[in-house]
């Protein structure tokens, strides 16, 4: 048999460094909520169209930080911020900030899966429609293309009258995820995505962040530093609130600069 | 340096230093005897050093098993991945300085059946450098000291000047009369085998630059294209 063309490899993820214009950008961010500072000074800019992972001990901010790009991490709760944060140069935080637009542009997923109690159609309808999407062709339009996104279409398109509730957790949370691609975000934020799922469910979510990279800009926040290491572009290393690092990610896992970061990366903290 | 939270974990990789470290007395001392049979002309010693290689082999792969778990059960990052990587890599090198022993081993039998050609001068020279490297670059390796390391690196070329002299030597031994042939070619082996034993010490003080410094200096130029090596 004629031996088949040589396997071309997987080109190597480029550095970033230099590469990618910032989408967000953290500029001198010091976020408190009543009585407790969760950020303090963060600058960080994260590029467009790559993935950035937020690594950290718990309390060390990582939630809040992202929470602070959509604005969720205010609701319920007084809180202070200092500092800018931008979208594509915009500060999220001046008077006037259309908060829904706000939250449609940032998309999030959630450590667990938070499906509405509704059919797996309602549930990735009801961001068009409260977004303006009214004509039955078109929300069907985007209820499958959603959903071929998030790589479950194959697996629901017989029954998107049942309720999102039956759904197994993995893809239970693949249809958060094509509820947030619905309204045609510009950056995701996923924060523990795949804390509660098996390593299968996991592996299919980060084949998905993968292909996601190339439209939109995603931060995800991460415990498992395998997956960080597997899933990003950059990875930025958060210690009481501070920034302690940010740099390729490659370079992040091989030779971080900073001590403190060599020492969580290892497993020496603490 | 700060002990991992995980004690199994900083075990393991304390018993792989000392592993390696074994081994690498384990060859040194080989040379060391080898050498000995070749100037003392003793064969004993140099069947010696040929049974202990199958002490090295099984070294290596005990050594490769470790690693291999270490990779598997604990994804090692940054400092402890170079470590890792570092002694994958040098127990090769080891295990080769081994079998060069055993080399020189058997030139010394063959030798010891042979009148002496010539008073041994600079091949005990060369034995000592190369074994000076192979244990400094092991010094530099348990010490974490890339600067010890660079030593070794600059001192390669003393031996490979003397391994050339001596060629030039035993040349004229050969022309000047046949039946010196055979012997003078064995002792250019064996100053061939001493040459590679020291750029298996410079292998080896390259890793440990590499393993504490995060930098590949092995082959400068090179780099473009094969990704990381910053």
């Amino acid at each position: 048999m004629k031996s088949s063309a040589m396997v071309t490899p997987r080109p190597a993820r480029e550095a970033v460094s230099n590469a990618s214009p910032a989408k967000v950008a953290f500029g001198g961010v010091s976020f408190s909520y009543p009585g407790r500072q969760a950020l303090s000074g963060v600058t960080l800019d994260v590029p467009e169209r790559r993935v950035t992972a937020i690594i950290g001990p718990s309390g060390c901010g990582k939630s809040t930080l992202i929470k602070s790009i959509n604005r969720i991490a205010e609701i319920g709760t007084e809180v202070k911020v200092e500092g800018r944060v931008t979208i594509d140069g915009q500060d999220v935080y001046a008077p006037g900030v259309d908060l829904v637009d706000l939250r449609r542009r940032v998309g999030m997923l959630f450590q667990k899966a938070n499906p509405f109690p509704k059919s797996i159609f309602e549930n990735v309808a009801f961001g068009p429609r409260i977004h303006g999407a009214s004509r039955a062709g078109d929300l069907d339009q985007a209820v499958e293309r959603s959903l071929r996104q998030a790589a479950l279409w194959d697996e629901v398109k017989d029954r998107l009258g049942t309720s999102a509730m039956e759904l197994s957790g993995g893809q239970q949370q693949r249809l958060c995820l094509a509820r947030v691609l619905a309204v045609d975000p510009e950056v995701i934020l996923m924060d523990e995505p795949c804390s509660a799922l098996d390593p299968i469910s996991t592996a299919r979510i980060e084949e998905l962040i993968e292909e996601l990279r190339e439209r939109y800009t995603v931060v995800i926040v991460t415990h498992n530093m395998q997956q960080a290491a597997r899933v990003s572009d950059r990875t930025a290393f958060l210690l009481n609130g501070q920034l302690v690092e940010v740099d390729d990610t490659e370079t992040i896992f091989t030779t971080p600069a900073d001590r403190r970061t060599e020492d969580y990366i290892t497993g020496r903290f603490g | 340096m700060t002990e991992h939270t995980s004690r199994h974990y900083e075990q393991d990789l304390l018993v792989l230093k000392e592993k390696i470290l074994l081994l690498g007395g384990k060859v040194e001392e080989m040379i060391a005897s080898a050498m000995k049979s070749l100037l003392e002309r003793r064969p004993d010693l140099a069947r010696r050093v040929i049974d202990s290689d199958r002490a090295v082999d099984s070294a290596e792969l005990e050594i490769d098993h470790l690693c291999l778990s270490l990779l598997a059960l604990r994804q090692p990052a940054a400092s402890d991945l170079r470590f890792i990587a570092t002694a994958l890599k040098i127990v090769t090198d080891l295990e080769r300085i081994g079998d060069l022993a055993v080399n020189i081993a058997e030139r010394s039998i063959e030798l010891s059946e042979e009148p002496p050609l010539k008073p041994y001068i600079d091949i005990p020279r060369m034995a000592s450098a190369a074994s000076g490297m192979v244990g400094k670059a092991l010094d530099a390796f348990v010490k974490r000291d890339p600067n010890l390391a660079r030593e070794v690196l600059q001192a390669d070329q003393a031996v490979d000047d003397l391994n050339v002299q001596l060629f030039r030597e035993l040349l004229t031994y050969m022309i000047e009369e046949p039946k010196n042939v055979s012997r003078a070619l064995r002792i250019t082996f064996i100053a061939k085998y001493l040459e590679r034993v020291a750029d298996h010490g410079t292998n080896i003080a390259q890793m440990v630059i590499f393993m504490c410094e995060g930098r590949d200096v092995r082959h400068p130029g090179a780099q473009e294209g094969a990704g990381g090596g910053r």
